[in-house]
């Protein structure tokens, strides 16, 4: 049901796009309206949940570590797991997102002969990466089309992504990448029933979203084709700010492209928002250094203390008296 | 805010990235080529019209070579028969550059616009079309 229905909001995006786009020839709103509304929403949704994230407290230092902590100098500890400095933990951070190393970590306990086995299982870290890394390259190579010239870093990632000279229009490897390592995160969900228990239709209509992106996309680049030059004149129009349709494009670019903003405006309301979140981790973003520097829960009230010197001080007469020792003289 | 400055500027950065395309162009006019239909073999034309329609060539032409060249090259077959029954040999440089005899402006001002690098020219020359 999850599924079905995810995979229905998805059908429905694609259909209201060809129909609105490529029936009723909606092409001001599907082409100018919805991406600028929809990049309208991501940026705005973004910052306002960072901002709310940062104003909640982190009343302990909490950060997971899996490696030796700094303590006696003739000990050697792990500067990356177990950081104690800012540097390491910006070190730790940049090796977390770019490459995914709690992920890494990943186990999977299974019955062998009767016992209880934990083993590593990277497939989940390996598909993920995979997803990531074509995502980011295919996002840069998009900057084509919002480009005039287009920058030489821009050339370069395309010249690589393309350079087995498949086909023509040139198969890009990361179309091939994405759509295996989003088939896979999916069938995951799908095929494990401990996965699939714990999922929900907000876990898999990302998945088909995503998917639909690319499939229109790849279908818009090697099949159906559209005039790649009246796409990059929407473009460049809209990123200026005067948007013109100099050209007739075909309905399968309004499909692609209302699913890019649909997915931009879901994004800051939804799980994708880790990609903000991630920096937002205190298990992540702390130092491992509560030997070393104190805590201060931001919430703590001023406590009333009465310390034994205050108390020394008030009966220091009748202690004195009684003839009970006394720390301070006076 | 707790450590608000280290998260607005993280946004800051964000914000920045995100609207780069925008802030790049700004102060741009940007004028989407015309590609030059000005050959002399074009201009003795009566009826100025390519192997196919304008609206399929603008879209497919670079599979339509494609298909081109594993014709000739791997089955030797050599003509062409378009949508309207008119027989053309396969050959870029032979038929398509015959007319569009200025790469410059006709092919290199869509690709360099939409940054296509065509490995076309790895082996063909641009200039025997021209007769040159």
């Amino acid at each position: 049901m999850k599924i079905w229905s995810s995979l229905l909001a998805v059908i429905a995006l694609v259909f209201i796009a060809w129909v609105g786009a490529g029936v009723l020839h909606l092409s001001t709103f599907f082409g100018i309206v919805l991406p600028y509304l929809a990049l309208i929403i991501f940026l705005a949704g973004f910052l306002l949940r960072v901002i709310k994230w940062g104003k909640s407290p982190v009343p302990f230092c909490i950060p997971t570590t899996c490696g030796q902590q700094e303590s006696l100098p003739w000990i050697k500890p792990n500067k990356i797991e177990n950081p104690t400095t800012t540097w390491g933990v910006i070190w730790r951070m940049i090796l977390e997102i770019t490459l995914f190393r709690s992920l890494f970590r990943n186990t999977a306990t299974e019955k062998h002969d009767g016992n209880l086995a934990i083993g590593s299982a990277k497939w989940l870290w390996f598909g993920s990466l995979l997803f990531h890394w074509s995502m980011l390259v295919i996002i840069i190579r998009h900057l084509r089309f919002f480009t005039e010239p287009v920058p030489v870093l821009i050339q370069g990632l395309e010249f690589m992504d393309s350079f087995l000279q498949i086909g023509i229009p040139l198969l890009y490897m990361t179309d091939v990448f994405i759509v295996l390592a989003l088939s896979y995160l999916f069938l995951r969900r799908v095929a494990i029933p401990k996965v699939k228990y714990i999922s929900q239709a907000a876990d898999y209509f990302p998945l088909l979203l995503l998917l639909g992106v690319a499939i229109s996309g790849i279908l818009m680049r090697y099949f159906f084709r559209v005039d790649v030059v009246g796409v990059k004149e929407l473009a460049m129009g809209l990123v200026t700010f005067r948007p013109v349709f100099s050209a007739e494009i075909g309905p399968i670019f309004y499909i692609h492209l209302t699913l890019v903003s649909c997915l931009f405006a879901y994004f800051p309301w939804s799980k994708l928002m880790h990609a903000g979140g991630i920096f937002m981790s205190p298990t992540r973003n702390l130092a491992n250094n509560s030997r070393m520097v104190r805590h201060v829960n931001p919430w703590n009230y001023a406590v009333k203390t009465h310390t034994y010197d205050e108390y020394e001080e008030e009966f220091r007469d009748k202690m004195k008296k009684v003839g009970l020792p006394l720390e301070g003289e006076g | 805010m707790y450590n608000g400055g280290k998260i607005i500027a993280g946004l800051i950065i964000f914000a920045a990235i995100i609207t780069s395309p925008f802030l790049l162009n700004i102060g741009k006019a940007d004028e989407a080529p015309q590609p030059s239909l000005d050959t002399p073999a074009i201009n003795q034309m009566s009826e100025k019209k390519c192997v196919e329609s304008a609206e399929f060539m603008r879209t497919g032409h670079m599979q339509m070579l494609n298909d081109w060249r594993d014709q000739v090259v791997r089955n030797g077959d050599t003509v062409y028969v378009s949508n309207s029954g008119q027989e053309y040999e396969m050959s870029l440089e032979n038929s398509c550059l015959k007319c569009h005899s200025n790469k410059q402006e006709f092919c290199d001002s869509c690709h360099t616009y939409a940054q296509v690098d065509p490995y076309c020219w790895d082996c063909h020359t641009d200039t025997k079309g021209a007769g040159q």
